[in-house]
């Protein structure tokens, strides 16, 4: 199910693009799809592809190309750190395993009360800013201190649903 | 609270590693704050001047400081080719030239598309142009539609900075609003439409036949070249793509000239150059110098190695390019002759910084973790080879290694490297070349002792 406000969305996107050229928009239509439900059902896909006029193969294949998309649910949080090179250097890796100890889950795995899925990313472009993670695919924390680390699980905690 | 309000907490929107004040004749940084990004900001520093120059002659708009005789679509090219300006991707290629291929007189729509999926580790420059300075990018692309004939165009934007995207469009908007873009544009008979897409987490949409696949709303897939994108590109039409930084550096080049630019450069490098500088300096962040500016300096201007510790190596244009020992960069300039004739490559302008601390097999290991992961999969020399290189490093790092393995390694690269369709082979391979040319000793004390020379690195 999309919602009516998504679909609206859904046209702001196609609109961008040639008339006959639709499924231009896929991946903006799958991002507004994980915004909503979190993540990208098999059903969703084939919804976005009755939408574009695509096959559902094809909007397949783009949600399973693109490393953002979750294919599966995930927690409330989804948290990516970047570990790579410039990152390594500068306590990215520090970070991930920080957080694998604070959360008690490993790398890639989601807390047991869905609060938080942890996750290792690839580059996000901020290397200067070490080290770095990405909330929710959004949001760019930047200069994660252990301490600060602990200030964002503990202040989303804390707010709880709202 | 809400969990908006926890997350803005750290979201570095007051610490941002452009705003340090340490760049020398800065032309796209100079000025900025982070909340003058505006459209009515970037025009008291000058912005949409270049744009009213090239369109006073049809528009009948003029200006006080500029000419009243606007400028011709091959003036506008001339003056670029005058600046010396290479592409501030990686690549390195004339801009001018590239905007000369456009074939002029194509009956059918053509596009226009700016590349800033930024996901070359170590690259973090165009972030921050589109974050603080997002009109000099559309003003570039205004102009460079203008060259070239072009109605139509696209700037796809990395999947992961969603919130710089949202600034983009909002910069469009007000472009749009004040007749800057769309229809007639500032009165002229010119009109270009510019969008905003973004991408979503796939670092060969990079490479710019992959992002035009992308941008069709198919997989990121490269594609044979040729046909190159100035006769085949989006949806089968003539298109010419550039970097974020290139676009950006357009209209200081056409309000002050061509040879001004290229007079703060270097004769086959013009104008200045946003470095990105990570990993063990004091002062990590983006850097605006001029081309040419020795290495030394930039590396003082970034508070020098970290710790006071001595420097080792340097990753002198984003990861792909072949590692440096660090007395080698100390002689060279930042320029692309100087590094090339070094053995590496400018590229992107990403700077990695290792101190004496650190393990080249380890740091090795981590990129060639990343090039198997964005390995398209498309070509059977990528797919198997950069998995192949990466479990080989992985070996020697935790103390499997054979004595035939860097033998191995060096085969295995060569045979990726020219075979694939698009640079990521490449990419994947040089780093693992240049590691071992440099740092051989390192990797043989792996293999022998099962464990690392440099046991400090954490």
């Amino acid at each position: 199910m999309i919602s009516e406000e998504s679909k609206v969305r859904f046209a702001q996107e196609v609109a961008k693009y040639p008339v006959d050229q639709k499924q231009s928009a896929v991946m903006a239509c799958l991002a507004i799809v994980q915004q909503e439900s979190g993540y990208v059902s098999a059903e969703s896909e084939v919804l976005v592809a009755e939408f574009l006029g695509m096959a559902p193969m094809a909007v397949h294949e783009v949600t399973t190309f693109y490393n953002m998309y979750n294919q599966q649910p995930v927690g409330k949080y989804k948290l990516n750190v970047c570990t790579n090179l410039p990152c390594q250097l500068r306590d990215g890796g520090k970070a991930l395993k920080h957080l694998e100890h604070k959360l008690d889950i490993k790398m890639g795995e989601t807390t047991p009360d869905g609060m938080f899925t942890l996750q290792q990313c690839e580059c996000l472009g901020a290397c200067a800013d070490s080290p770095v993670l990405l909330v929710n695919d959004q949001t760019m924390c930047s200069f994660m201190s252990d301490d600060k680390l602990d200030q964002l699980v503990d202040g989303l905690r804390a707010v709880g649903d709202k | 609270m809400l969990a908006e309000q926890v997350l803005s907490q750290f979201e570095a929107t007051g610490v941002q590693t452009c705003f340090h004040g340490r760049h020398i004749n800065p032309q796209i940084y100079a000025d900025l704050n982070g909340s003058n990004w505006h459209l009515k900001d970037y025009e008291s520093r000058g912005g949409y001047q270049a744009l009213r120059k090239i369109l006073a002659k049809n528009s009948g708009v003029t200006a006080d400081d500029v000419t009243a005789s606007g400028m011709t679509p091959d003036q506008v090219i001339a003056v670029v080719k005058e600046s010396g300006l290479r592409g501030r991707g990686g690549a390195g290629f004339p801009t001018g030239l590239k905007w000369s291929f456009m074939p002029r007189q194509y009956a059918g729509q053509k596009y226009l598309v700016c590349n800033s999926d930024e996901g070359e580790p170590g690259t973090c420059k165009d972030r921050e142009i589109l974050q603080f300075n997002p009109h000099m990018v559309i003003e570039g692309m205004i102009i460079a539609a203008y060259a070239m004939g072009i109605a139509v165009g696209y700037n796809y934007i990395h999947g992961e900075i969603f919130k710089t995207y949202l600034r983009f469009e909002e910069a469009i908007e007000e472009a749009r609003a004040a007749g800057l873009l769309g229809n007639n544009i500032l009165g002229s008979d010119f009109s270009f439409q510019l969008h905003a897409a973004h991408g979503y987490g796939a670092y060969i949409c990079g490479e710019e036949t992959s992002l035009l696949e992308s941008l069709e709303g198919k997989k990121g897939q490269p594609r044979y070249k040729p046909p190159f994108p100035a006769s085949f590109g989006l949806y089968g039409k003539p298109t010419t793509i550039n970097n974020t930084e290139t676009f950006a550096a357009v209209p200081w080049i056409i309000r002050n000239g061509g040879q001004a630019y290229l007079a703060c450069g270097k004769p086959n490098s013009g104008g200045t150059k946003i470095f990105s500088i990570s990993g063990d300096v004091e002062l990590p962040g983006n850097y605006e110098v001029p081309m040419g500016t020795p290495f030394s300096q930039l590396l003082e201007l970034a508070g020098g190695v970290r710790s006071g510790r001595q420097l080792k190596a340097v990753i002198p244009g984003g990861s792909s390019s072949p590692v440096l020992p660090g007395s080698i960069m100390m002689d060279c300039t930042m320029d692309y002759d100087s590094i090339a004739k070094a053995g590496s490559m400018l590229g992107s302008g990403a700077v990695i910084v290792l101190d004496d601390s650190r393990c080249m097999v380890k740091s090795l290991q981590r990129l060639s973790y990343f090039y198997m992961h964005e390995s398209c999969g498309q070509c059977t020399p990528c797919r198997e080879g950069t998995g192949w290189l990466s479990r080989v490093v992985d070996r020697i790092e935790n103390g499997h290694g054979h004595v035939t393995d860097l033998d191995l390694l060096d085969n295995v690269a060569e045979n990726i490297m020219g075979r694939t369709i698009c640079a990521l082979g490449d990419a994947a391979a040089m780093p693992v070349r240049a590691m071992i040319k440099h740092f051989r000793p390192e990797f043989e004390y792996h293999v022998e002792h099962k464990t690392c020379m440099v046991p400090l690195y954490v």
